[in-house]
């Protein structure tokens, strides 16, 4: 069983039909980049993995759980795609990034409001443990034991945080606010910010279409540090270079279908249809 | 002096209860429920489209006729008016703030795994705070001095006081008085304003 599988995946937006069926495989630690002219439905694809768009047919498995069923899509609960959404990460094309927050903050606030998510366990187990308290004096053990382990749960995460902008090379800049930052240092910020929430499988859509092209060679770079400790990730992108070198295999989507296939060196080097040998001739002549 | 203090009261009032009315009335109209955001609308249209002075008429003699019921407290009716009035300019101002902040962010927050009210309070709400600062500053200016408006039914406020001291002594000096009180009050509002958006102004949306 491969580590995630795509099988079917169909969207229509009005009555255009954007993804016809898309099947594909993916193993664990191997990087996926999906090419393809505009409009041929990468990055609804990309979309509906994270639960952006929601998919009219077919089913994501992840580690041999279902966690998308397009009959399913509409009954499912909110919490539940909330629980699901996680195991994707997203890098946007725009960034995206909050501006009110520096990038510490940036990368800090999502693992440290997921904090909400467990307090109601943490209050159950905190309870029970000083059951045995006379009234009055119990609830105050109990309140400040939980601000205690909130506390301690925001100091690990800023530590998490300053890692990570760390290793994509920030460290000098966490206290900068986004408009302060490059777009290749926001987009880094973004990345950093996406790892935080420790996704199985991280999604580049686009990541370096809207840098000055100084500036993709910086991000590009973190992207080719994730692969090398072992992340699995899918990778939407026009650089092609990046793709052949980066990738353990390619899909070349045209039309809302997978047109071709394979190993990058078969994909670049040997490419069978006429679709994608007019596309890679037009993207070399860039 | 009695005028003075009826006046800051009715503008403290108005402003305290309006605001999260306004962002109320706001949440209803951008509701997905169409008839809750057809009422809300509606409510608007009417609220805007007719004079402050005819609401006030209306919400102080209103009970009285139609249920039989009559306003009891002139500075009530009077408060009602101007909130209810506010609030509708209020959730305006909120709408504009609130769809000028991109999808971009709503996107973001949800692949990071935020719920909706957290991303309404951490990371909408900031951004639209900054945005509707410049348009609630004028909203604002112009409620104190459409307090004087109360003086219709029979408020006490700064201006009626003012008139009564012009009939009685058949001088002017009191009007003018009571125009100074209402520009140095705005103007310690408009720095007042201008300090938050300096506040605000560390990052750029």
């Amino acid at each position: 069983m491969a580590f995630l599988e795509v099988k079917g995946i169909e969207k229509k937006f009005g009555s255009t039909e954007v993804l016809k069926g898309i099947d594909f495989e993916l193993e664990k630690g191997q990087v996926l980049t999906i090419i393809g002219s505009s409009g041929s439905g990468k990055t609804t694809l990309l979309r509906c993995l994270n639960y952006l768009e929601t998919a009219d047919q077919g089913v994501v498995r992840l580690e041999d759980k279902i966690i998308f069923d397009g009959k399913a899509a509409k009954s499912i609960k909110q919490s539940e795609i909330s629980q699901n959404r996680l195991n994707f990460g997203l890098v946007f094309q725009s960034f995206n990034l909050f501006p009110q927050y520096n990038a510490l903050k940036n990368v800090m606030l999502s693992p440290n409001l997921s904090f909400k998510r467990t307090v109601k366990d943490r209050k159950k187990s905190i309870a029970e443990k000083n059951k045995d308290l006379p009234f009055g004096k119990k609830q105050i053990v109990c309140f400040c034991e939980l601000r205690a382990q909130k506390k301690a749960w925001y100091a690990e995460n800023k530590k998490k945080a300053e890692t990570l902008l760390e290793r994509v090379g920030l460290a000098d800049k966490m206290n900068n606010y986004p408009c302060e930052l490059s777009g290749g240092q926001q987009q880094r910020v973004a990345i950093a910010r996406a790892l935080a929430m420790e996704p199985k499988i991280l999604c580049f859509d686009e990541p370096t279409s809207a840098l000055d092209p100084e500036l993709t060679g910086e991000v590009l770079k973190v992207i080719r540090g994730l692969k090398n400790a072992d992340s699995t990730m899918i990778i939407v992108t026009h650089e092609m270079e990046f793709a052949r070198n980066v990738s353990d295999k390619v899909i070349f989507m045209a039309n809302g279908i997978i047109e071709e296939e394979g190993a990058p060196e078969e994909v670049f080097g040997n490419p069978k249809s006429e679709k994608l040998r007019s596309f890679l001739a037009n993207s070399s002549n860039k | 002096m009695t005028g003075f203090a009826e006046t800051c009261l009715l503008f403290i009032l108005t402003l305290v209860l309006a605001l999260p009315l306004g962002l109320l009335i706001c949440f209803g109209a951008m509701s997905r429920f169409k008839p809750l955001s057809w009422l809300m609308k509606g409510i608007v249209w009417i609220i805007r489209g007719t004079p402050l002075l005819l609401q006030i008429i209306v919400v102080f003699y209103g009970p009285g006729l139609l249920f039989d019921y009559p306003m009891r407290s002139r500075f009530i009716a009077v408060l009602i008016a101007f909130v209810i009035n506010y609030a509708c300019y209020f959730s305006e101002i909120y709408r504009g703030g609130i769809q000028s902040v991109s999808k971009g962010q709503n996107e973001a927050s949800q692949v990071l795994g935020l719920t909706k009210i957290q991303t309404f309070f951490f990371v909408v709400l900031p951004q639209v705070i900054k945005h509707i600062v410049p348009p609630m500053s004028n909203e604002i200016i112009t409620l104190v001095k459409d307090t004087s408006l109360a003086r219709i039914i029979g408020v006490v406020e700064l201006i009626m006081v003012a008139q009564q001291l012009v009939n009685n002594y058949v001088i002017l000096w009191p009007l003018f008085y009571a125009g100074l009180f209402y520009l140095i009050f705005n103007g310690g509002l408009t720095l007042l304003f201008r300090f938050v958006e300096k506040k605000l102004s560390y990052y750029k949306v």
